[in-house]
């Protein structure tokens, strides 16, 4: 089953082109990985699939892009960011304590008994592999945690609201190898029941954990593959340079 | 339910937006609907340019110049004594002081801005002005000189402030590559610094003037408010906004007086209005 | 070589110089009112009604005058400026009509005082009919005070990082929420900082108040928004310039208790600011 299906899909920033007629389909219930150099367009790709580049005051965009058959930009934003969760490059608690922050998208979404919302809060924290080590200090600022467990709420709190899709965007730039290792870990057993996109710079973490993989240079899709063919036999040069390492 | 509550607030929300453009529409229009009955008796020209101001004489004579004059005299030497000092403060605050002595200095301007007009004209009358009748040998110290001294300090934290923010924002590369050539720290304050940060000197020079013209209370209880045309900075005058602090009191509403002392606030509002623009303009050039 | 360094030396003296000559004269005021009002105040003063045509006894009237037109000006005030800081920090574009916005904020902020007291005059006085009385001085005041709130709120909303409305708004929070929920509780200490500078303006201003609520002597309390008023600055000034023969004592009295009011209320700001940067968690 196809979640999103981009057509000729262009976006500008002012002007700046930063996508460049992208056809891409990502289907059900895989990881995608998103990999190329900075300003390749990545991110942008990323953020236009919950649409938070309309938040970008010169944005404008051509072409089409659909999620679950309907064109996107006739679902209701709100209930199409709910669906489609998103996990951000730093760990970015929000200033609320550990259970709050967590509880957030599941209370603005409507949710007030108390009972229900804690539920949710301990079954997200557990997906996330976190609830053992923050369950007694739920109460706390979320600042309080380290880098990595900061990481980890941050995938809770987008699994609290119950998403299809969940956008990673750099998830582990800023963690050491340990914790990356724990995320990454999370996310393949997420797969299962989630369709998975994974922005990354980090080419091995793209080939460690990505069903198919994808190639951005300079705003257009270069290349889209089976990761493991994408990262053994290449169709473009490009593509070849830069896992290669040489040029990133 | 929740989209229509949302849909109210963010409407409340834009009229809030609006609102400041809605007052300053509606203070021009009330000052205009009040101030231009003024001139059915008085020709604009002999209102802006008549040199007496006799406005419960029989026929009333309307002339604000000697009021324009004693506004300019005492706002110019308020200028010639705020503006070296207030500069060279925020050069002080913003290049030289150390850290915690540049906090204390910061909250002492701080507090000189917060300390309201009405006291430092009753600080003004019970020092300055009985200083300047004896220095001078005067027969009264409520003169335009007391009058501009007081309104230096009225006008030095808005100078000092502007004008250190203005300082700080010139890049630090500047300076480095002042020094990297050589030049010393004053040198490099006067040859780089403050060029660099010229339009923003400039804009909170403005801005302390305006507040000087636009002053009212310390004003009127120290200059003395004799509507005569100035000849020196040591005689009494009274200024556009002493002018009516002092006698909308008295002025019958809907009086040829009462509309005069609106056709000075318009005066005074256009005043206000062209150097906020002009000074916003600096500001801006400035990003 | 020597030369420069010496020029230097006599340049720095006297940016010295110029601060002291702000510095200094400052402090010498606020200890001059201190020392020479602290005498007069005691309860009496405080307490009182004005006496002797006002030449003794106390400003209670004038202190809870001031107290009541601070309150009405910060009720009208601070939704209207809180409204539009949100509306210039989260939902104006870049583009003609914010700059217009901005422009209209800065002339209000720069129209004299005494202006105000006119339009205040014309508007509410005489056209609206609510006569020279609490309501017509607060409305003046709190329009007078609206861009120093909507300027210190909008400042307080914009230090919010960018990253928590996308936090937010990526959790399929609405717009409103994020602002409810996310950007208001962290800008509060901002928003209280303006506030309280707009309350310390407001308590200080005389022009304003001349025509549309001041009382010259009034020995009952107000009873309603439509009465007339005594308010200390007022009642500074008319005791220092307008009734011969006034204690000096009762002078610097009013003065002190007006400066204490005021400064207290800076003060309060600023340590609210200071807390805030100190503790911020971003």
């Amino acid at each position: 089953m196809v979640k999103f299906n981009a057509k000729n899909l262009n976006i500008w920033f002012g002007q700046i082109h930063a996508l460049k007629g992208v056809n891409i389909e990502i289907e059900a219930n895989e990881i995608l990985s998103v990999i190329g150099p900075s300003n390749s367009g990545k991110t942008s790709f990323l953020r236009m699939l919950n649409r938070l580049n309309e938040l970008h005051a010169n944005f404008r965009m051509s072409g089409w892009l659909e999620f679950d058959r309907e064109e996107i930009k006739r679902i209701n934003v709100e209930s199409l960011r709910k669906r489609v969760g998103m996990v951000f490059a730093l760990p970015l608690p929000l200033p609320l304590s550990i259970f709050e922050n967590v509880a957030y998208g599941v209370r603005m979404h409507g949710e007030k008994n108390r009972g229900k919302v804690a539920g949710i809060v301990e079954g997200a924290l557990k997906q996330a592999y976190l609830w053992d080590e923050v369950k007694d200090r739920l109460g706390v600022s979320a600042f309080k945690l380290s880098g990595g467990q900061q990481q980890r709420l941050c995938i809770a709190r987008t699994l609290a609201v119950a998403p299809e899709v969940i956008l990673f965007d750099e998830p582990c730039s800023g963690l050491d190898p340990i914790s990356t290792a724990k995320v990454e870990e999370a996310m393949l057993r997420l797969k299962k029941d989630y369709t998975i996109v994974l922005v990354t710079n980090n080419v091995k973490q793209a080939a460690r954990v990505g069903d198919r993989t994808a190639f951005f240079l300079s705003g257009e899709l270069v290349e889209l593959d089976r990761t493991q063919k994408l990262f053994t036999a290449p169709a473009d040069r490009r593509t070849d340079g830069y896992i290669r390492g040489e040029f990133g | 339910m929740r989209k229509l509550k949302e849909f109210f607030v963010e409407r409340l929300i834009l009229i809030c937006g609006l609102a400041s453009i809605f007052f300053v529409i509606l203070i021009f229009l009330f000052l205009t609907k009040e101030g231009l009955a003024v001139f059915k008796s008085v020709r604009p020209l002999d209102f802006l340019l008549g040199r007496n101001w006799y406005p419960i004489s029989e026929p009333a004579q309307l002339g604000i110049l000697p009021l324009i004059f004693g506004s300019l005299l005492v706002t110019l030497g308020a200028a010639v004594i705020s503006i070296p000092i207030g500069v060279a403060c925020a050069v002080y605050i913003a290049e030289i002081a150390p850290l915690k002595i540049k906090e204390v200095l910061k909250a002492g301007i701080e507090l000189l801005a917060a300390i309201p007009s009405v006291v430092l004209g009753f600080i003004g009358m019970v020092t300055l002005v009985p200083w300047v009748k004896t220095t001078f040998h005067l027969p009264t110290g409520l003169t335009a000189l007391s009058g501009s001294i007081i309104l230096a300090f009225m006008a030095m934290p808005t100078i000092v402030s502007i004008a250190e923010d203005a300082l700080y924002s010139v890049p630090k590369s500047y300076k480095e590559g002042a020094f990297a050539l050589g030049a010393t720290h004053w040198q490099t304050i006067y040859r780089v610094l403050l060029p660099a940060a010229s339009s923003g000197i400039v804009a909170a020079i403005m801005l302390g003037i305006g507040r000087v013209i636009g002053e009212t209370m310390a004003v009127m209880m120290i200059t003395g408010n004799a509507a005569v045309i100035p000849h020196s900075i040591l005689v009494s005058v009274r200024t556009l906004t002493a002018t009516i602090a002092a006698e909308m009191g008295e002025a019958v509403v809907g009086s040829e007086h009462y509309f005069a002392l609106f056709a000075i606030g318009i005066v005074l509002f256009i005043i206000s209005f062209i150097i906020n623009v002009t000074a916003d303009l600096f500001l801006h050039k400035r990003r | 070589m020597r030369n420069t360094q010496r020029s230097q030396k006599i340049a720095f003296f006297f940016l010295f110089l110029a601060t002291l000559l702000i510095v200094v004269p400052v402090g010498l005021i606020v200890v001059i009112i201190i020392q020479k009002g602290l005498p007069a105040i005691n309860w009496q003063f405080l307490s009182d009604i004005p006496r002797q045509g006002m030449r003794a006894g106390g400003i209670f009237p004038a202190i809870i005058g001031t107290f009541y037109l601070v309150l009405g000006a910060i009720i009208f005030a601070l939704p209207i400026g809180l409204l539009a800081a949100i509306y210039l920090s989260e939902y104006a574009k870049d583009n003609i009509l914010n700059r217009i916005i901005k422009l209209a904020i800065v002339n209000l902020s720069g129209v004299p005082s005494v202006v105000y007291g006119l339009f205040g005059l014309a508007l509410f006085v005489v056209f609206l009919r609510f006569g020279a009385s609490i309501l017509s001085g607060s409305l003046t005041l709190g329009i007078m005070i609206l861009p120093i709130i909507v300027t210190t709120s909008r400042e307080a909303l914009e230090s919010v990082p960018q990253s928590f409305r996308e936090v937010s708004l990526s959790l399929g929070a609405s717009k409103w929420q994020t602002i409810r929920h996310i950007v208001l509780p962290n800008a509060i200490p901002g928003i209280l900082t303006g506030t309280i500078l707009g309350l310390g303006r407001a308590a200080g201003e005389t022009a304003p108040i001349l025509f549309t609520v001041a009382a010259f002597y009034l020995p009952q309390l107000p009873k309603s928004i439509f009465d007339q008023a005594m308010a200390l600055p007022y009642h500074l000034y008319v005791i220092s310039t307008q009734v011969p023969n006034v204690d000096e004592k009762i002078r610097y009295g009013t003065a002190l208790v007006l400066l204490f009011l005021v400064l207290f209320m800076n003060l309060v700001a600023i340590i609210i600011r200071y807390n805030f940067r100190k503790k911020k968690k971003w």
